[in-house]
């Protein structure tokens, strides 16, 4: 996989947005319960983490659907449906650690997120950019220059505590 | 589709409940939100209806766009007849909570009737249930919400709710959605009280289909870069709207110790800057916080660090809380103004009204018109912290002769005390001020005398007279979508072309009321932002309703008569002092005491404020009397109001 969907929960506003566009592109119909993003709140302490696929490596939606209707795009690395293969069974949307995998109650058609085949419009529209869409191997760099300032800030603020 | 969403019509007395579409033709004439809410009031109230009897529709609606494909459509509106002002009572505020009832299925509620024990309404994709709330009954706004959710066992479920303020019938009680979305203004939440409803809840995940996806989508990313583009919404995501009572403090345009003053001294702790710190400390540098679908993200996240609420979360605060618990009392410690912050929203009171309430208090405590007895050993002067705090839970709770007396509202409470107390009462037709000085700025003392909820800036505020545009800007603004040559002055000063600015302004907040879009998203505080020409392409892409600039402007002036009709029958007239078109006697009298070299010494001339009423009569094609003459009412095709149509 090139590139990485990350998400800053810290950065959140928790305006929703995200869940907004998502469901208008991929289903022509405003319906945060069709979105393939979802932000969970805790309002009461005004803690936002939006919810996303991982497209996991190895992916127990992938592994436990019973006619290998879940394939991995080649082009993008995103695990996708192939509606004309799925039965509905719904395992892959129990088995899903983070709930990544929707079910549309019109269709009965089980859903995830496709990253909109290369250009997320849940990123597009998030400004504060909780949601990114970066290469691999920024991510990680990223994340240990992140957790570097963390530790010297914690350095620095022992050596001041003495 | 939008257009899809029906209107309900809930009886609490007899449980009866009907559901209806909305013609098309309607949505063209009314548009929806406000506007729709304004004719079903003006047609289901009856004439002189007790604002806490059981007759008064208390009407709960989102607008056209909500939670469409269009940017920040959060708002909820809510109407009836208003307990404070006995006028049209009208509220408006963000969150999740109308976004939410329109995948329920609904765009307006009228909830008529009065239920015999306490309950609440519960809203669940097209269809309506009245519950028990004896249970709710006595809890504080956030609370009740939390309680709801554990019992219908759904974490989405968004309610709008009263706190004990609504339940108490405190005449300005706050309709409440989330942490601290209000209703605020004119008491609605008093008219839920008064019909024994505890809350509606709402969940709903029934599509909304967008017209024409692909351009809505492109659409609203546009919009977005041009709303988070203009600097004063950057600001605004940054501080929120303390920055915008920051630089009018500096200026001179914040009412501080009930009028006395137009400016608060030495408040380095409640600036705006000192706020963010205060938030960031507590909640980290990424605090700030948004309603649904919205960039802007105004509103900052705090926990209180010290004192009897220490570690109780909340957001906020706004303009109107600094000026509640800062200037107005003249208390100057950053803890008084977010512990106030947190109990208006608990207890679900309008943090404008209580604080210029106490304010008001203080000042006839400090010239003996209140003495101890009345206060009950409270020493009620200015700058006194627990005195102001203390007053709150008084109001809230109806505690004491003088809490009592003051959560009856401005009027009642100055009969009630009587003297001279009417006269230092900073209101228009019964409702008070908002914590800004308008003596500089005749435009501005136009605008809150004359709007249609009583004092109000979120009505026609020309905000922007502020910024001195060129005439050649203000032009370009002010003459479309109907051409305007009259004069128009960049000076804000100035008494010429305001009525007209007004006039245009009280169109565009009423066209984005019934669009249920944030007024941040238009001509308000940047005059850059969307209006008259923007919005028919965003109504097509998302709707397929088709109209032209013109024909928003129509139906916003349409709508904003309609409120005028209402407030006429309920006996407006232009010069009375409680219910006119009016201003308190020290905008003329009194000038201004501190402030910038444009602002020291300003007071509004009787004379040419009487030439801009006219003007802005003439304006609306009313009589000398603001009446809307037989031709207004024939052109906007309101000849035979009420049709009972809906």
């Amino acid at each position: 996989m090139d590139k990485f969907l990350t998400v800053d929960a810290d950065k959140c506003t928790g305006c929703r947005l995200c869940e907004q566009v998502c469901s208008v592109m991929h289903e022509g119909v405003s319906n945060p319960a069709k979105s393939r993003i979802q932000v969970i709140k805790w309002e009461q302490e005004g803690v936002y983490i939006p919810v996303i696929c991982k497209q996991c490596e190895d992916a127990p939606c992938m592994n436990v659907c019973p006619v290998r209707a879940i394939s991995r795009d080649p082009d993008f690395g995103f695990v996708k449906v192939d509606q004309e293969v799925c039965i509905g069974c719904r395992s892959c949307v129990g088995i899903c650690p983070f709930g990544a995998m929707g079910y549309n109650d019109t269709t009965h058609q089980v859903f995830k997120c496709d990253l909109c085949g290369g250009d997320p419009q849940c990123v597009r529209f998030c400004e504060v950019n909780a949601l990114e869409y970066v290469p691999a191997d920024r991510v990680t760099s990223r994340k240990k220059r992140k957790g570097a300032a963390r530790q010297s800030a914690a350095e620095r603020q022992a050596v001041a505590l003495g | 589709m939008a257009l899809d969403r029906k209107i309900a019509y809930i009886n609490l007395t007899t449980g009866d409940v009907e559901i209806k579409p909305i013609p098309l033709e309607m949505r063209k004439k009314f548009i929806g939100g406000r506007g729709m809410d304004a004719y079903l009031l003006y047609n289901h109230a009856p004439k002189g209806c007790d604002p806490i009897g059981p007759e008064n529709p208390l009407i709960v609606s989102g607008g056209l766009l909500t939670a469409t494909c269009a940017s920040a459509t959060a708002r909820t509106h809510v109407m009836a007849k208003s307990p404070l002002t006995g006028l049209l009572g009208s509220c408006n505020m963000g969150g999740f909570f109308a976004p939410e009832m329109a995948w329920a299925g609904f765009h307006h509620l009228v909830i008529t009737g009065k239920a015999e024990k306490p309950v609440y309404l519960w809203i669940h994709n097209g269809e309506i249930e009245i519950r028990d709330a004896a249970h709710l009954w006595g809890k504080n706004s956030t609370d009740t919400q939390w309680a709801i959710r554990e019992e219908l066992d759904d974490e989405e479920v968004k309610s709008m709710v009263i706190g004990q303020a609504g339940e108490n019938l405190v005449t300005y009680a706050c309709v409440m959605t989330g942490i601290k979305n209000a209703g605020g203004r004119t008491g609605l939440g008093c008219v839920m009280g008064s019909k024994n409803l505890k809350a509606v809840a709402v969940r709903g995940t029934m599509d909304i289909k967008i017209a024409h996806p692909v351009d809505a989508l492109e659409h609203n990313k546009k919009f977005i870069d041009q709303i988070t583009g203009a600097k004063v919404n950057k600001t605004q995501g940054t501080l929120g709207t303390p920055f915008i009572w920051g630089a009018t403090n500096c200026w001179g345009g914040v009412r501080t110790r009930n009028f006395q003053y137009n400016q608060m001294e030495y408040a380095d702790e409640i600036e705006p800057e000192a706020i963010d710190d205060y938030a960031a400390e507590t909640m980290g540098p990424h605090h700030m916080t948004g309603c649904f679908g919205c960039q802007v993200h105004c509103r900052a996240q705090y926990k209180i660090q010290s004192g009897l609420y220490k570690g109780k979360y909340d957001e906020g605060p706004e303009y109107t809380s600094l000026g509640a618990f800062g200037a107005e009392p003249d208390c100057k410690s950053i803890e008084t103004v977010l512990t106030g912050n947190h109990l208006v929203n608990q207890y679900g009171v309008d943090n404008l009204e209580i604080g210029s309430m106490i304010a008001w208090a203080m000042e006839l405590y400090e010239l003996g018109i209140l003495t101890s007895k009345e206060t009950e050993g409270l020493d009620l002067r200015f700058g006194n912290d627990e005195a102001l705090l203390q007053m709150v839970h008084n109001i809230c709770t109806r505690t004491g002769w003088l809490g009592n007396v003051l959560a009856d509202g401005g009027i009642p409470a100055a009969e009630k005390i009587g003297k001279n107390a009417f006269d230092y009462l900073i209101q228009v037709k019964g409702m008070n001020n908002l914590h800004s000085d308008e003596r500089a700025t005749p435009g501005l003392a136009l605008n809150i005398a004359t709007a249609s909820r009583g004092s109000d800036h979120l009505r026609s505020r020309p905000a922007i007279d502020l910024y001195h545009l060129p005439e050649p800007v203000l032009r370009k603004i002010y003459s479309s979508p109907v051409p305007y040559d009259g004069p128009l002055s960049s000076e804000h000063t100035e008494y010429i072309g305001k009525p007209w600015q007004v006039f245009w302004q009280e169109n565009v907040y009423m066209a984005v009321d019934c669009l249920g879009i944030c007024k941040y998203h238009t001509v308000f505080l940047g005059a850059t932002l969307p209006n008259f020409e923007d919005w028919p392409e965003v109504i097509y892409y998302n709707t397929g309703l088709e109209f032209t600039p013109k024909e928003i402007w129509d139906a916003a002036e349409r709508c904003n008569n309609l409120e005028r009709l209402f407030n006429l029958r309920e006996g407006l007239t232009r010069n009375d002092p409680r219910k006119g078109d009016t201003l308190n006697h020290r905008y003329f009298d009194e000038p201004c005491r501190r402030g910038a070299p444009d602002v020291i010494g300003k007071r509004i001339d009787r004379d040419k404020f009487n030439v801009m009423i006219d003007e802005f009569y003439e304006h609306h094609g009313w009589d000398r009397e603001g009446v809307p003459t037989a031709e207004t009412l024939t052109r906007l095709g309101l000849e035979n109001e009420p049709t009972r149509l809906l």
